[in-house]
């Protein structure tokens, strides 16, 4: 009949330390298991970076033996990831030898043909897309840009009244994205082309803010290759396969030019209107256009950056 | 030496203490923030896994919300200037004791900056090739490693003057000066040098018109001193209104004069902006346009940046008005300053400088559901360092957490039946009744 004894207040009492315990693991273990919930996504990391890739060296403080062991490594994720034994070299630039293009606006129609050769040599991401070189459809008499058709999609080509303007990295003398980057990943070796270290590139995306040339891709997303598309002559700067978050552009096919021979998207050209070669050569191709030709030019000269890319014309 | 140390890490151990110890609404408060982070993180591991494609960038538009706020919570960080050029130049009374929570507050921005550039970045995984010495730090060349250095120079500084300060309060002794005062003015310059070398980012970019403009770096620091002490001026009447810490309705009306002044300025810069763009008539205007009236057809920007204008104009004509010396109206005033800054300064600045593209293609840009809750984890984690901040600061600077009363019971979140004036001497300090 008689109620109980009202519960003491007192805050020291077995009863409510013990409370105020189980409150505290309580809160304690839901906290963490909120956050290993929040972090639940990182279980589908498969391509974690490993130890010996995450302490890999900048490229120009690798000796040869430590090269020789990065470039087995990478034919052997290579290997791993597609099925495909592939031969990645480290190409040095050639003494005497400074690379530059010229590309014939009279000839280019516009196929487009260079671009897919690109992205076949240089095993671009096949899905999302990635492509090096953009061809701008212009109308007759103008190159400002912003007249320019990105995605034109004509039965044939070229269409009456336009003409087409291939743009890809213009490899320049004074080039914004070097200068930009906050970790040296990409640099302008002796040859004139500007490379990137892969491995070293951070993901910052300055250097694409900084090219006027909208020249640079990033990898959003991890790259999407087919293994039988895989191009198996690779090098370090050039075409091996890139990784998720890093940058890429054009390397006038470093791999190729290297070693003699011309890149992919000239050799491709169905007009004849790419020309490549040693500019310090004066019996090169590229030295007799650039002596002879009345016109020349360079995108955005006003910039200067100073392409080695030029742009000419026939009569 | 070790009896220092051990002092030290006691005082560490009692200001983390206090961190989790509140009344409801502060554990509510923290619960919220808490479970937004967190949101906020599983959005991250989600990016990190699949990469920035989860975001609504691409390489035309290869920048931002997260850039956008990273640019506006610098201006935060370098406006809590606003309140120490006051105190420590022109000897203000009423800032004096406050301005130790501008200081916090630009600490707490700062680690949110840093959060939005690491979110930001394909490999974070690198960072440590951006670490001097050991990596490769493309210094002075880059404004990013410029930006890198005064970031964190930035952070130590504050976190040395408030951390100081607040042990010595914590004895109950009088700071030397020699030790604080020389980094106050050195922060003050390194405040004007976060905002401007952060405007110097895309300043320095030739081949970005937009951005390519000499106003970039004033607009940056006079749109800072709006938004920064707004911000103050609201976050000092949330802290009046659950600690009862002297916080008077003076020092609220000397910062509106602050940001009175700024915003001016602000919308002055922005006229001349306009004009230069428009006005000449030349190529380089077709961010501007983009932003402002829309470009072939794509106007994604259009109502952002008039809605912008809108909020800042407005706060601009309020602050001029008498009507905005009532706290009431300088609340509204402030939200609209800091919303319109955000606006412009945020999606207005870095989205139009990369439309059209440099080869002139038009893309636009909308930020993806999973970009926008990585953004709200990170403000939600700001706020809760901000919050454990104060928590800690305010009962030290009151006296009430002090080396003094270490022995006794640890003070509980009953800030408001604790009488509003405390003295300062420690050993007249109501201390809770021993149970």
């Amino acid at each position: 009949m008689a109620t109980p004894p009202p519960v003491p207040s007192d805050k020291t009492s077995d009863r409510a330390l013990s409370r105020r315990s189980f409150l505290r693991s309580t809160a304690a273990l839901s906290g963490l298991t909120a956050l290993a919930a929040s972090l639940s996504p990182l279980r589908e990391l498969d391509d974690f970076t490993s130890t010996e890739q995450f302490l890999q060296k900048y490229y120009k403080e690798l000796t040869p033996e430590e090269m020789t062991r990065v470039l087995a490594r990478i034919e052997k994720e290579v290997e791993r990831q597609y099925g495909i034994r592939p031969h990645v070299r480290d190409l040095r630039p050639m003494d005497g030898v400074e690379f530059v293009y010229c590309l014939n606006l009279t000839r280019c129609i516009g196929c487009r043909k260079c671009v897919h050769a690109c992205v076949a040599e240089n095993n671009l991401s096949r899905d999302p897309e990635i492509q090096y070189i953009r061809v701008l459809k212009l109308p007759h008499g103008s190159l400002d840009v912003e007249k320019a058709e990105h995605k034109y999609t004509a039965d044939q080509v070229p269409e009456k009244g336009f003409f087409y303007l291939p743009v890809q990295c213009q490899q320049c003398r004074n080039p914004a994205c070097v200068k930009v980057c906050p970790v040296h990943a990409t640099w302008q070796e002796s040859d004139g082309i500007t490379v990137i270290d892969y491995d070293w590139c951070i993901g910052c995306r300055y250097c694409e803010a900084a090219c006027p040339y909208w020249a640079r891709r990033f990898n959003f997303a991890k790259p999407g290759l087919p293994a039988e598309r895989i191009n198996p002559d690779m090098s370090y700067l050039g075409n091996r396969p890139r990784k998720l978050g890093v940058m890429e552009k054009c390397h006038f096919c470093i791999q190729r030019t290297r070693a003699g021979r011309y890149p992919a998207c000239l050799e491709v050209c169905p007009v004849g209107a790419r020309k490549f070669g040693n500019i310090l050569d004066p019996n090169s191709e590229v030295s007799y256009i650039l002596r002879e030709k009345r016109v020349f030019i360079q995108l955005k000269e006003e910039m200067g950056t100073s392409p080695r890319f030029f742009y000419y014309f026939d009569k | 030496m070790i009896a220092a140390t051990r002092n030290y890490l006691r005082f560490l151990w009692r200001c983390g203490r206090i961190a989790f110890v509140g009344d409801w609404r502060y554990y509510a408060w923290m619960g919220v923030l808490t479970i937004v982070s967190l949101v906020g993180l599983h959005a991250y591991s989600r990016q990190l896994v699949d990469g920035l494609v989860v975001t609504g960038m691409g390489d035309e538009v290869s920048w931002g919300v997260y850039i956008a706020n990273f640019t506006f919570l610098v201006g935060v960080a370098a406006a809590a200037v606003m309140m120490v050029i006051p105190v420590y130049i022109y000897d203000n009374e009423e800032l004096h004791d406050l301005v130790i929570f501008g200081e916090l507050l630009a600490v707490a921005a700062i680690i949110m900056c840093l959060a939005f550039v690491t979110v930001d970045l394909g490999r974070p995984d690198r960072f440590w090739h951006l670490i001097p010495v050991i990596g490769q730090f493309n210094f002075p060349a880059s404004m990013l490693s410029w930006d890198v250095l005064v970031l964190n120079g930035y952070l130590l500084l504050n976190v040395h003057i408030c951390g100081y300060l607040l042990y010595c309060r914590y004895h109950d002794r009088k700071p030397a000066r020699w030790f604080y005062i020389p980094f106050v003015f050195i922060a003050i310059f390194w405040a004007v040098s976060i905002h401007t070398v952060t405007a110097f980012l895309y300043v320095g970019l030739g081949g970005r018109p937009f951005w390519n403009s000499a106003i970039v770096g004033p607009r940056f620091l006079a749109s800072a001193f709006t938004a920064g002490p707004a911000l103050i001026i609201l976050a000092l009447q949330v802290i009046r209104h659950v600690t009862h810490y002297r916080i008077t309705d003076k020092a609220l009306l000397t910062l509106r004069s602050i940001v009175q002044v700024s915003m001016l300025i602000n919308v002055f810069l922005l006229i001349n902006e306009v004009f230069k763009e428009f006005y000449s008539g030349n190529h380089h205007v077709a961010s501007a346009k983009y932003l402002f009236i829309g470009l072939h057809g794509h106007h994604a920007l259009v109502p952002w940046i008039w809605t912008a204008i809108g909020l800042n104009v407005t706060a601009m004509v309020l602050l001029c008005l008498p009507l905005s010396r009532s706290l009431k109206w300088l609340n509204l005033t402030c939200v609209m300053a800091i919303l319109g800054i955000w606006i412009e300064k945020g999606m207005g600045l870095v989205v139009p400088g990369f439309i059209p593209t440099p080869l002139g293609e038009v893309i636009e840009y909308t930020p993806s559901l999973n970009e926008t809750l990585v953004c709200f984890g990170i403000w939600a984690f700001g706020l809760l360092c901000y919050t454990i901040f104060l928590r800690m600061a305010v009962p030290i600077l009151q006296g009430r957490l002090a080396k003094a009363n270490e022995g006794r019971p640890e003070i509980q979140g009953d800030e408001q039946e604790i009488p509003a004036a405390f003295p300062s001497k420690p050993d007249r300090i109501p201390t809770p009744t021993a149970h």
